[in-house]
């Protein structure tokens, strides 16, 4: 394999990894701060212990979500070195501020959240969580605009010498509706996972009886966050679609597996394509709904893939400007009918909890809903990522061209393998711990010491 | 303000969050490398740990924002730099990552066997970075091949020269002993003791290390046409107050023993960044082919931009992670009640 595909293959790997545990650390850490400071005000011991109990989930999978991202900033560089030429002028802006606002006031506080309690004013640690939270999520804002202007650039013009695109207007480049869209879809999305983890941990514990009070008040409370949250990323999304048809038609296109451009455009229930994945066997269509979805009217023109693909090449040059759509296509639906699944589900909860919910038989099923939000977060980013190709930048620079060129396959695969074991094992430890956790309860407190006089292994007594 | 004070200032910046890095990250670097070493029970391990829990995440982002500042200021150094230094780099981020993730695991299991494996990757991940970082650094010194694109033409052994590995030994073994420095500050007791007892062996190596690196300076850089013979009252500032920290460790004045290896981590960075200057990176190749401040440099426009944002942002950070240092400011002992988990 070449340099290249290599270096696609662990820039997607990574990415997608560190994407397992950010959604949960931005939603969950909001929870927490919430929870705590409902024990400041009411000094009800349910809520300290809620905060403590959801607090250790939060911590342990943090951890993971921080060390991974420091390779995602490292990685432009070392694999994409082209790339950071050609757009160091702009993108560099957003990561070095990502670092400078809000890594310092996560990482710094929540160094103080987990070590000061009881050693700081309870007011300070009470800050403290809040302000690693609003960090994470202030990290989001500036690395999803960052990813916004890969999408859709805004703010710049081409330097007639080097030909690369020069920041011209810092503002638009904050106010990128594509970036803001991302944002609050991710905000949204973790506050999602978040409560379903929530969800899936209260009714195990529920049925079984444990702390009954505490877990139905974060089952209830996961459930009303739930649904709002869910509602928002529906909303978010549908309002990026128009985007997406805006500035990314071909992108739109192939989510739809739409082939010729119709009006009204249909959406496809079902598509089965040959082999090459670029042409249509069979399909099974919904009139005028792919309209709704682009244009939010059931009445206008969506393009299809083939008229893009011609406009393109006259456009850039020849080349295959068609996305990998068995991807793009299967993503979409599952993140969509997840999306809605969640909502639907939240109802039901909500409902249920009018009722004696330990006694429900299908609670027991419920730990399952955990992996919902996992599946449509990483499905999400597989479309808007895959959805872009062959461009790095949309329009501006293929991936092909933004790799760095003093790579070999050896430097590639001793990282590519190096990652896979590092990643595999660090997801095997903090699986273990994460369920061992969930499982405890509310009772175990957060870590347990080894016996005072017990002598370590690798120690010399 | 002119373009060609933004690139020297922009320069400055990041010379300084290099240097609040290896002061502040230093002693975690040093304290992890001597966690299994001087903790013989969990207990000591826990204090030992302890002595950075709440700071050294803070710390590692020091590192995190002078690769950001980097990207944006002169986006084609660290183009060059991230990708021709690739397997060293990719050694570096394992190093973070599992020595981050161990910091936060290893008490979540009472087996001792999980809790030991955590506290070696403790140890190794604080080892590889300051070894791989030192080795960079001097290279950077040295020059390193680079063509008249700005393409690094080495690979992973054209870093591993005999001036580069004694600049990758020297920043572990100051590492080591800024570490115990600290150590001597933060712990008590018995531990305090034990700490002490070593820090005098890891002067002696600091002190010959640092010496050969010295020597090597004058023979693998250009410093005598860049500095002089007699470079300066800052290396020779650098190079004293690294021998005055016997002084005080024998004397048993821990803080001022701190004091000294932070003076000379400072120093030994700020003479780095001197003899540096303006270039970024050094064309072993042929000079003209070198990476300077001002064909790396993102636009004027950019600059500005990054430098409002730096003037507001960078006093407030400073003054949030000072103010965690003075909370936490106690001693730790290995009393129930004193540990945090």
């Amino acid at each position: 394999m070449d340099p290249l595909t290599l270096s696609r293959w662990q820039f997607g790997l990574t990415t997608v990894y560190h994407f397992l545990f950010v959604p949960l650390t931005l939603g969950l850490g909001w929870f927490v701060a919430y929870m705590q400071t409902r024990y400041y005000q009411t000094k009800d011991e349910t809520f300290h212990k809620m905060a403590k109990f959801w607090g250790k989930l939060f911590l342990i999978n943090f951890a993971i979500g921080v060390v991974t991202g420091i390779v995602q900033e490292f990685q432009f560089g070392m694999n994409w070195s082209e790339y950071s030429r050609f757009v160091g002028d702009i993108f560099g802006a957003p990561l070095a501020i990502e670092a400078l606002l809000a890594f310092f006031l996560e990482s710094t506080f929540l160094g103080i959240w987990i070590f000061g309690e009881g050693k700081v004013p309870e007011k300070v640690h009470l800050a403290s969580i809040w302000l690693a939270a609003i960090g994470s999520n202030l990290s989001a804002l500036w690395i999803l605009l960052a990813n916004g202007w890969m999408q859709h650039p805004v703010g710049y013009v081409i330097d007639p010498v080097t030909g690369r695109p020069m920041l011209n207007d810092f503002y638009a480049l904050v106010t990128n509706p594509k970036g803001w869209l991302f944002f609050f879809h991710t905000i949204a999305s973790g506050l999602a996972t978040a409560s379903f983890l929530i969800l899936g941990v209260s009714a195990y514990h529920i049925v079984r009886q444990n702390s009954v009070t505490l877990f139905k008040r974060s089952f209830q409370m996961a459930a009303i966050v739930g649904l709002v949250a869910a509602a928002l990323v529906i909303l978010d999304g549908h309002t990026q679609g128009q985007y997406i048809y805006q500035t990314q038609p071909m992108k739109m296109a192939s989510i739809e597996a739409l082939w010729n451009t119709e009006q009204p455009a249909s959406f496809s229930i079902l598509t089965i394509g040959d082999l090459s994945g670029k042409k249509e066997v069979w399909s099974l269509r919904l009139p005028a709904v792919t309209s709704f979805l682009a244009c939010n009217n059931f009445n206008c023109a969506v393009r299809g893939v083939y008229d893009i693909q011609a406009q393109y090449q006259q456009q850039y040059g020849p080349g295959d400007y068609i996305p990998l759509m068995v991807v793009t296509y299967w993503a979409f639906r599952f993140m969509f009918l997840i999306g809605f699944l969640m909502a639907l589900l939240a109802i039901l909860f909500l409902f249920a909890l009018r009722k004696d919910i330990e006694k429900a038989k299908w609670m027991k099923w419920v730990p399952w809903v955990i992996v919902l939000p996992y599946i449509a977060n990483i499905s999400g980013w597989l479309l808007t990522e895959m959805g872009r190709q062959p461009w790095i930048v949309q329009g501006l620079l293929k991936v092909q061209d933004a790799v760095s060129p003093n790579l070999t396959t050896v430097d590639l695969l001793i990282s590519l393998i190096g990652y896979v074991v590092v990643y595999g094992s660090l997801a095997a430890a903090d699986f273990y711990l994460m369920r061992k956790y969930a499982i405890a309860g509310a009772d175990v407190p957060m870590q347990e010491s080894v016996d005072v006089a017990s002598p370590l292994v690798g120690a010399q007594d | 303000m002119s373009y060609q004070f933004l690139q020297t200032l922009w320069f400055v910046l990041i010379a300084i969050l290099w240097i609040g890095f290896y002061f502040l990250e230093g002693f975690d670097f040093g304290v992890g490398m001597l966690l299994p070493f001087v903790g013989k029970k969990d207990v000591e391990r826990r204090a030992i740990i302890n002595t950075i829990g709440s700071v050294w995440d803070g710390n590692e982002v020091w590192l995190l924002t002078a690769g950001g500042a980097t990207f944006a200021a002169f986006p084609q150094w660290y183009a060059t730099m991230f990708s021709g230094f690739y397997l060293a780099l990719f050694l570096l981020l394992v190093g973070l990552i599992i020595r981050g993730v161990a910091f936060e695991y290893r008490s979540k299991d009472p087996n001792p066997k999980w809790r030991s494996t955590f506290d070696w990757m403790i140890a190794v991940g604080s080892f590889l970075p300051a070894l791989l970082l030192g080795t960079a650094f001097a290279n950077l010194a040295r020059g390193v091949p680079i063509d008249a694109k700005m393409m690094y033409t080495g690979n992973l052994f054209t870093l591993l020269n005999p001036y580069g590995l004694i600049g990758g030994l020297a920043t572990v073994s100051v590492f080591l002993l800024h570490g115990a420095n600290f150590l001597g500050l933060k712990l008590d007791g018995e531990l305090r003791e034990r700490v002490h007892a070593l820090s005098t062996k890891l002067y002696i190596a600091a002190a010959v290390i640092t010496t050969l690196l010295l020597i090597g300076t004058y023979i693998f850089t250009d410093i005598t046409s860049k500095l002089g013979i007699n470079p300066g009252i800052t290396p020779i500032a650098a190079y004293l107050a690294l021998l005055l920290t016997i002084f005080f460790i024998n004397r048993r004045m821990e803080g001022w023993a701190f004091i000294m290896t932070a003076l000379h981590i400072v120093l030994t960075q700020v003479t780095f960044f001197l003899l540096m200057f303006p270039r970024v990176m050094i064309s072993s190749t042929n000079p003209d082919f070198s990476l300077t401040i001002y064909n790396a440099s993102s636009s004027q426009y950019t600059l500005s931009v990054m430098s409002i944002i730096a003037l507001i942002f960078v006093p407030i950070v400073l003054a949030y992670q000072g103010w965690t240092y003075y909370m936490f400011r106690k001693r730790i002992t290995t009393k129930k009640e004193s540990l945090v988990y």
